[in-house]
């Protein structure tokens, strides 16, 4: 019983909370108001202690001698009143996405967007009641401050591969089915319109067309919020979100023309003309612009190895500068946003560090979240705030030819596409990619920026987006979920990618590419072949920084595959049970080609010897695994991994050239192994691996490589401290490690379980096999590389 | 003559269209390729490769060019290589890049599946003895990373060893530390690329259209 009943109190704790602030609001609107007029009495800051009775007290209060005792606690609402309103409607949002995750059914039943919506309807029928006026989704707080985040989000973690394989199919969706679906959308509706018995005679045929082409755009927000908990397939799930990017250039122009010229009532061919120019200038501009800040970003990270606290700054400062001077030339500001983003990712992305990078990420998801749910709840509110006028006829005949127009338009399209596609899309597909067609918030603002004078329709426009968006995200993302389900459609593939799968992905490009050029067909590959080329050769010299410009794809990969090894090694405490997929014995000896005994004269040792060696590694692995045990915060070192691979990649030739030195020297190291093994054997195991346990025969010129882990609670960096360039400046802990051996800590070997107990998991194994990492947010990794 | 021989090729295209699963147009065009880099001979030799300037750029060219020689690649259960092959194992090399008909049932996507697999199975096992050792893993990586400027050995032997501890892993789950993975055969290959549906990714365009000879 105890448990429910915790849960009980907590979701009522939260709900008296999320009420108790939604109330606080209005009051607070209520105290501004009545505040104005006590402004005059006693300066609320306290600015001096005033008790001259000859001063004016405030301002304009004119010759009051009357001496008033000084204000020592004071309530000055006024000035604080904005930041505070946002602050609450930010909580207020952050609270309630919390909420709903601590109710387990609810979130896997309604999707999240749909419960943000009904509050912001709670809320803002609360406001209504206590009297104050709910605010109203401006348009420009909207697409300045709300819609940037989450575009940047989606820009820069976007696929490239699947988006840029699917690119001819998500251009003709967004573009034509765009078209397609206003024109249709407008026209019938001014027919429907003409019909004797509704009262809309008064909307004109542009007036039509102009709505139609608010209407018909899916909505980005809305398909990120609804498509990311379904989990279909890539291949569903870019076309659609793909299409929901592409189309605002589309949007913006239709939007326009159709708006300048309403008032005229007529549109030339010339306009028309102009518009087709206007697209491309609008879509081309918008990449264009996006491209040039996001070089400019890759150029400037270039440099900022020597301030890396405000990396991120420059990622989030120039996305959004490029989002604003789109705006500023009426270009698409969300290409713009995405062409920022997809262009810089792979440059800063090598450049920055790990840290930063970590940065980056979180915030940009922080971002995105909240943005996300501030619309929703916004959208609620502004549905109590507005004026509404209803029109039956028309709402209904809206909601009817958005779902026609819709699955026509899908229909005729991937019939058309399906004969120049290799992958068709089946019957399947074409049902999520209809369905997936939802309208949300950028179309509510759309409506909201019309002028009502030149538009007396506009209320009636408003309550009908309101009503088809509600329509969408309800029904539509309700029902997409059992339908998923029902039809069977493909989901994501959970698979991480795997230093296999990398290999193999390579050479089958080559390979096709290859192809290609024989065939004599200059088709996909030949042409990605050639940007990679040319990628390679000038842009990444340019845009990044020192050694890793020339670095191979392929070591870049496994590099970033053995930091996610190392920092899931240290989330799982230590290693003695990292969490695998596949739990096998199989490790690196069992690899290595065995090395007959005539190939390396190994002398012989005593087994006392042998002993004594073994003796002493144990101990210092005890040693170092307390060490690693009682971490404390104040002995944390320099973390020589910000300042790039560079360090790292030379430490670990060092390492090497030092390592073929000591294995010339001496060679029989034997590891604490389980018993049943044979000397022979390990030292055969040890002599091929690149990095071994290390004997220190004399101090001082001995590689030694120490780990300082952070604590199991906050992964936040593994640091390869190397001791030579340590001669200068002495170690804290050094003290401790005065005779022994320092070992590695295990960047991971999950296989050997028996021995870890042995060892402190301190298995020489960095060459494992990279696993599926159920790192902290696994499912959101978009780590894919650039034109991989 | 050249009405005879053109029906006599006609035929010909026809028997090659159901046995490989181009169309004939597909085929009239690989032809015209074909003559094209043979310079209007009858056989297929290695050193006609090196006419197709943008392959010598591949870093896997070799591995190509190889593939096209490889007897193990006709269909047949023919071992070792061959000097110079006519144009059907030249169509027949091509076919297996064909993207996989909707229309098959189920048993003919899997079959064509693992004929697409056993083809790039036979180009990593070079040596042809039914297995990837180690050996040639760590070559295929060195020849990836080749492309770049630093020769890295040491990273490519780790890249490679890491992923055939991965492979074995998969495959062979438990092994006693005595034991020693020969290397991967053509299962434990399979394995890999489950999941990851290949025949969506190995298929280039053969074109119905005229390919002009502009592109070498």
């Amino acid at each position: 019983m105890y448990p429910s009943m915790s849960c009980w109190t907590r979701r009522g704790l939260l709900l008296a909370l999320a009420l108790g602030l939604a109330l606080l609001v209005p009051m607070a609107l209520s105290l501004g108001a009545a505040e104005k007029t006590r402004r005059s009495v006693g300066n609320g800051h306290g600015t001096g202690v005033t008790l001259r009775p000859d001063d004016s007290h405030g301002d304009g209060h004119g010759v009051n001698k009357t001496k008033k005792i000084f204000p020592v606690l004071t309530f000055d609402f006024a000035h604080v009143k904005i930041p505070f309103e946002i602050s609450l409607w930010v909580l207020l949002a952050s609270l309630m996405k919390l909420g709903f995750h601590l109710i387990p059914r609810l979130s896997s039943i309604v999707p999240e967007s749909c419960l943000l919506i009904v509050v912001g309807l709670l809320v803002g029928g609360l406001m209504k009641l206590v009297g104050a006026a709910p605010p109203e989704l401006q348009s420009d707080v909207f697409f300045l401050y709300l819609l940037p985040p989450i575009i940047l989000d989606a820009g820069y973690f976007l696929p490239i591969r699947p988006f840029s394989e699917n690119l001819g199919t998500i251009l003709m969706f967004a573009v034509v089915g765009t078209l397609w679906n206003s024109f249709f959308i407008g026209g019938l509706l001014y027919a429907v319109c003409q019909i004797e018995g509704t009262d809309l005679k008064s909307i004109g045929l542009l007036p039509c067309f102009l709505f139609g082409s608010v209407i018909s755009a899916v909505d980005p927000v809305a398909v990120l919020a609804v498509f990311e908990e379904i989990h279909i397939n890539e291949l569903l799930h870019i076309l659609v979100f793909g299409e929901s990017l592409l189309n605002d250039a589309v949007t913006v122009v239709l939007y326009h023309l159709f708006e300048e010229y309403s008032g005229l009532g007529m549109v030339t061919f010339l306009d028309v003309f102009l518009g087709v120019i206007c697209f491309l200038v609008v879509s081309l501009g918008g990449v264009l612009v996006g491209a040039f800040y996001g070089l400019l970003a890759a150029f400037t990270s270039r440099f900022a190895s020597h301030t890396r606290v405000i990396e991120p700054l420059f990622v989030f400062v120039y996305s959004y500068m490029s989002y604003l001077s789109a705006e500023v030339f009426h270009l698409s500001g969300i290409m713009a946003l995405i062409a920022c983003g997809a262009v810089m990712r792979p440059y800063v992305e090598a450049n920055i560090s790990h840290k930063s990078h970590t940065t980056t990420k979180y915030f940009l998801k922080m971002w995105s979240s909240v943005s996300e749910t501030l619309i929703f709840i916004f959208l609620g509110v502004s549905t109590v705030a507005g004026l509404h006028s209803w029109n039956w006829t028309f709402v209904t005949v809206t909601i009817i030819l958005c779902l026609v127009a819709r699955v026509l338009g899908v229909m005729g399209l991937t019939f058309v596409i399906n004969k120049f596609r290799i992958v068709k899309l089946t019957n399947k597909d074409q049902f999520i990619i209809a369905y997936g067609g939802l309208r949300g918030a950028i179309a509510f603002s759309l409506g909201y920026l019309l002028h009502p004078e030149e538009f007396p329709m506009r209320n009636m426009f408003l309550t009908t987006i309101i009503t088809v968006v509600f329509f969408t995200v309800f029904v539509q993302g309700m029902t997409i979920r059992p339908l998923v389900d029902l039809l069977a459609v493909k989901k994501k593939q959970e698979t991480k990618r795997s230093i296999n799968e990398e290999i193999h992905t390579q050479f089958l490009d080559h390979l096709l590419t290859g192809i290609e050029d024989i065939c004599g067909h200059y088709g996909h590959h030949h042409w990605k072949d050639k940007l990679n080329r040319f990628n390679k050769k000038y842009v990444k010299k340019c845009l990044i920084a020192g050694e890793r410009s020339k670095e191979p794809q392929l070591i870049a990969f496994y590099h970033k595959m053995e930091m996610k090894q190392a920092i899931e090694l240290v989330e799982s405490g230590g290693g003695v049970k990292l969490p695998s997929a596949v739990p096998s014995t199989v490790s690196m000896q069992n690899i290595q080609p065995k090395k007959s005994n005539s190939e390396r004269a190994l002398p012989q040792i005593s087994k006392s010897r042998e002993e004594e060696i073994r003796k002493i590694l144990r101990s210092n692995l005890q040693k170092t695994r307390q060490r690693l045990r009682s971490y404390n915060r104040h002995t944390l070192v320099g973390e020589p991994d910000e300042d790039g691979w560079n360090d790292l990649l030379l430490k670990r030739q060092k390492i090497m050239d030092m390592d073929k030195q000591i294995s010339r020297m001496s060679n029989y190291l034997t590891v604490p192994a389980p018993p049943p093994e044979s000397p022979t054997l390990s030292r055969s195991r040890l002599a091929s691996d690149p990095q071994h346990y290390v004997p220190k025969p004399t101090l001082g010129n001995v590689p030694i490589i120490k780990v300082d882990l952070a604590s199991p609670q906050s992964p936040e960096y593994v640091s390869v401290v190397d001791e030579f360039q340590k001669e200068a400046v002495p170690l804290k802990e050094e003290d401790e490690d005065a005779g022994g051996l320092t070992m590695k800590v295990p960047l991971g070997d999950p296989k050997k379980e028996e021995q870890e107990q042995q060892d402190g998991g301190k298995e020489q194994q960095r060459l494992m096999r990279c696993l599926s990492d159920p790192g902290p947010g696994g499912a959101e990794e978009e780590d894919e590389p650039f034109l991989p | 003559m050249g009405a005879f021989q053109s029906v006599h090729q006609e035929d010909n295209y026809e028997d090659l269209a159901t046995r490989t699963g181009f169309s004939p147009e597909q085929i009239r065009n690989l032809h015209r390729r074909f003559k094209h880099l043979t310079q209007n001979g009858d056989k297929l030799r290695r050193d006609h490769f090196r006419v197709i300037s943008d392959l010598e750029l591949n870093p896997i060219q070799s591995q190509i060019i190889e593939a096209f020689f490889d007897k193990r690649n006709f269909q047949g259960n023919g071992r070792g290589t061959v000097s110079e092959i006519g144009f059907e194992e030249f169509l027949i090399v091509m076919s297996y890049f064909l993207p996989t008909d909707p229309n098959l049932t189920a048993e003919e996507r899997e079959s064509f599946r693992q004929r697409k697999l056993h083809f790039l199975f036979n180009m990593y096992d070079t040596d042809d003895d039914g297995k990837i050792t180690v050996q040639e893993y760590r070559h295929v990586v060195q020849v990836l990373i080749s492309q770049s400027d630093n020769l890295d050995q040491e990273e490519a032997k780790e890249i490679a060893d890491a992923a055939m501890l991965e492979v074995a892993s998969l495959a062979v789950v438990h092994m006693a530390p005595d034991e020693f993975y020969e290397g991967i055969t053509f299962e434990h290959f399979v394995k890999i690329w489950k999941g990851i549906e290949i025949e969506m990714k190995m298929h280039v365009r053969f074109s119905h259209l005229e390919t002009t000879s502009i592109c070498k």
